[in-house]
């Protein structure tokens, strides 16, 4: 059992706890927006229900697995007990406090602005600080990922970092960079004018702003999941990791170019500069490479898996994969639905493709479909891996995690194709009310009920979730052994320096940061005439 | 083991990862800010520099200089004035008597009996508007024309205090009965709902407090609103909401706000 099981238990409930609330405001936006129910009346309750459902499953809910998921690494990797497990407590401490900051304004209806700010708009100023208090509390586990690196690399000189180890910490590097950019927009521009200091602000320069942390936090999110399929999948199935090298590519492939393309979110905008747009898109094709890379690495990891246990033939192998294992199932489901997400990813990604899409229902309907699909279920693997070893008892029942699996894959794809298409037909995103009784919307009346059903079906699976952890902690005690991450074919004796450190690939990002957003941030903030009067919002 | 430099030329990390780095970036630099700007077959760039300030994000100034002007009068009237939100009662007290003037037609007590506007309790910047703009002529009546005519605006300023300061006549509606387009609009078509601006669910700065005005004033206002006869909604709010009101929705309104519904 692990020594910081506290620590990551706290985080793991903390995590899911909000996960499961946001997701029934998740279901009834999707319902009430729906022809299933009347118009609620005042919009501005969908508003407060967005604000906090994409507060929490943006900001919270990643932010606190990757940190928990970062720690069980840290101690388990590299085999020693946490350095800073009190300044940990810290970290979370202020995420906590910083979440019930800001729902307080956000369920009184006082900061009904959406996660992504929106200025003008202001709210009230507790909203804001609470957000900030959330990233400076995983700031601290940036720090504490990059000390415990350190300490390990004195003690072993010129060893192999463990690559599950190697990526937390680049996730975490990613994570302090990008999440620079929200707060500079937050503590620089936005909460001056919410304390009334400051009556106009510079909606564009924010959005420069935001769009810095706005891309950068997509793959914050992801890196978890990745992580997962390098060293958790291949050992969870019986096979082995085809690549150690490709694995840290990846890694760093996503710290150098997950940064300097957020600019593709205002493609729409006339404050950035055409010639910096077509910079952030050639990077954002670039940043497709790591994840091809990782699709190739895994697949032929599972190959491997299927070959040992005796699969054969091109494709006669995939039936001898081990079916009715849980990880088999969610890896299987999260590419499906990654492939699924990736094509829909191009388009955005295309300048003029985007304009058809732009601020429709098909952005929502992306996201969620790599975010709350992909990602997401592989959240659950890592939960149902490590729980035998936070609790020191049995996850015995895997035909329920298997049903819990198939209805969120199954949820997800329900909710998030009808969501695409009527994206297509023009429905417009952050919207509380549609009158689908008008012919020209009418049509979407149906696939906006399916996506509705969808949502029920995920609250369904969610429910099921949580009755596999908590019988997790009433089960019968049992030894779950050491906690081991997946051997790779040719283990590493020896790692070029370059990816057995981060410094070369930091210095890249920042310096790529400076290239790509150095102009178009000065040019906004050195002129005088862009700023607008604010729009203060809350209920009167 | 042989201690190997990571930030050396002979690294081969190193130098491959800066240098296709730099490739990339230049290259894609030299696409964006070159060869596309002058790909569009639009692009009349006076130079290189031109071109690369273009794409760099540079506003064009050319457009600023041949703007268009319409050819009728638009609203110049200020709504900031701070005398506007916290009049002195010296100027509640000279609009009283200048008040009498306009009591054949608007009520000695602000409420009307001849279907002109009741103006009791209605915001002091929209009055102060409507007189500046009569007097302006961005809106035009061959009675308030005259009026305002030779307001100066230590008059409307005095006029709004007074009638802002009477009481608004009470609402005898049932408010169950709002209809859909006061509450939530018409989203398909455009149309916010009017009491987003216009009071109950949230009030803009400059629109009129409309409950308890007379059905068929509204309606008129509407009909010229949506025909172009009345064109002082400066950023155009009320005439492109008028435009696709329907006739029934327009009758609606006008009998909910003036309470008879
Ligand atoms: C039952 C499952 C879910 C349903 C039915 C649901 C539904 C919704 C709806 C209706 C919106 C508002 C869209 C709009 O009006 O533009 C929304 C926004 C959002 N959702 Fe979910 N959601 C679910 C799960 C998730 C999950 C699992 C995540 C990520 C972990 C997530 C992340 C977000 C985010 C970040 C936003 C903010 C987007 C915005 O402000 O436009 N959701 N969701
Ligand atoms: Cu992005």
């Amino acid at each position: 059992m692990l020594n910081s099981r506290r620590l990551v238990l706290a985080h793991f409930w903390m995590a899911f706890g909000g996960f499961g609330l946001a997701l029934l405001l998740g279901a009834w936006q999707m319902f009430i927006r729906s022809p299933l129910a009347g118009w609620i009346g005042n919009p501005e309750w969908y508003y407060r229900s967005v604000t906090a459902h994409g507060t929490i499953m943006g900001y919270v809910f990643p932010t606190l697995i990757a940190m928990g998921f970062g720690y069980a690494i840290t101690e388990t990797s590299l085999k020693a007990p946490i350095a800073g497990v009190r300044w940990a407590w810290a970290g979370i401490a202020l995420i906590l406090i910083g979440s019930i900051m800001a729902m307080i304004p956000v369920s009184a209806g006082l900061a009904s602005v959406l996660y992504t700010f929106y200025p003008p708009m202001i709210g009230n100023p507790f909203y804001y600080i609470g957000v900030v208090l959330v990233v400076v509390g995983s700031w601290i586990w940036v720090a504490l990922m990059s000390i415990n690196l350190i300490r390990w690399k004195r003690a072993n000189s010129g060893k192999p970092v463990p690559l599950a180890m190697y990526a937390n910490v680049a996730g975490s590097y990613l994570w302090g960079w990008t999440a620079v950019g929200a707060a500079l927009e937050l503590i620089l521009q936005i909460i001056p004018v919410a304390v009334g200091l400051r009556s106009t602000i510079d909606a564009g320069l924010a959005r420069i702003f935001f769009s810095w942390t706005l891309h950068a936090i997509v793959y914050f999110w992801l890196i978890p999941t990745y992580i997962a399929y390098y060293t958790i999948v291949p050992r969870a199935i019986g096979g082995k990791l085809y690549s150690d090298s490709m694995a840290r590519i990846s890694f760093v492939l996503f710290l150098v170019v997950a940064m300097p393309i957020g600019i593709h979110h205002t493609f729409a905008d006339p404050m950035v500069g055409a010639g910096f747009k077509f910079v952030h898109s050639v990077f954002t094709a670039i940043v497709a490479l790591p994840t091809l890379l990782t699709v190739f690495t895994i697949c032929a990891s599972v190959e491997i898996a299927s070959r040992l246990r005796g699969g054969r033939g091109p494709f006669g192998w995939l039936v001898a994969l081990p079916w009715n294992n849980p990880t088999m199932l969610a890896v299987t489901f999260s590419f499906i639905m990654l492939g699924f997400g990736g094509a829909g990813g191009l388009i955005n990604m295309s300048y003029q493709l985007d304009a058809s899409i732009h601020n429709t229902q098909w952005i929502t309907g992306h996201f969620h479909l790599i975010f709350g699909g992909a990602i997401v279920i592989m959240y659950f693997v890592i939960a149902y891996d490590l729980w035998p070893h936070l609790t020191g008892r049995n996850l015995a029942n895997l035909s329920l995690m298997r049903l819990q699996l198939w209805l969120w894959f199954i949820g997800m794809i329900v909710t998030t194709f009808p969501w695409h298409y009527v994206g297509i037909l023009g429905m417009p995103r952050r919207m509380a009310y549609y009158d689908y009784t008008h012919p020209a919307i009418a049509d979407q009346a149906l696939p906006v009920i399916l996506s509705a059903t969808g949502g029920l079906i995920l609250v369904v699976s969610a429910a099921l979730f949580f009755v596999i952890l908590i019988r997790g902690h009433l089960s019968e005690k049992a030894d779950p052994g050491e906690y081991r991450f997946s051997v790779a074919v040719h283990p590493p004796q020896r790692v070029p320096v370059a990816l057995n450190s981060h410094g070369l690939w930091v210095g890249l990002m920042i310096a790529l940061t400076a290239t790509n957003y150095g102009f178009p941030i000065l040019q906004l903030a050195v002129r005088s005439d862009t700023s607008v009067p604010a729009v203060y919002v809350g209920v009167k | 083991m042989n201690p190997e430099r990571l930030l050396s030329l002979t690294n081969r990390w190193f130098s491959t990862s800066v240098g296709l780095t730099l490739v990339i970036f230049l290259s894609s630099a030299i696409c964006g800010f070159l060869l596309l700007p002058y790909a569009d077959a639009d692009s009349r760039f006076s130079g290189i520099w031109d071109a690369i300030c273009n794409a760099a994000g540079f506003p064009v100034k050319s457009s600023a200089t041949d703007i268009i002007q319409p050819e009728f009068k638009i609203s110049g009237a200020t709504l900031g004035l701070a005398e506007l939100t916290s009049p002195s009662p010296q100027s509640i007290g000279r609009g009283a008597t200048l008040a009498q003037q306009c009591a054949i037609c608007h009520g000695p007590e602000g409420v009307s009996r001849a279907d002109a506007p009741n103006l009791a309790g209605q915001y002091a910047q929209v009055i102060y508007k409507q007189l500046h703009d009569f007097r302006s002529g961005a809106r035009t009546n061959a009675t308030m024309g005259p009026f305002a005519a030779h307001m100066n605006d230590r008059d409307m300023i005095d006029l709004a205090a007074y009638y802002a300061y009477l009481p608004r006549i009470p609402s005898s509606r049932d408010s169950a009965e709002v209809p859909l387009i006061v509450a939530s609009g018409a989203p398909t078509r455009g149309i916010a709902p009017c009491g987003s601006c216009h009071g109950t669910i949230e009030r803009k700065i400059g629109s009129p407090w409309l409950n308890g005005q007379p059905a068929a004033y509204i309606e008129a206002q509407l009909r010229y609103f949506a025909s172009g006869a009345r064109r002082n909604d400066t950023n155009q709010q009320m005439r492109n909401i008028a435009r696709a009101l329907t006739d029934d929705e327009i009758k609606a309104v006008a009998s909910y706000y003036a309470g008879t519904q």
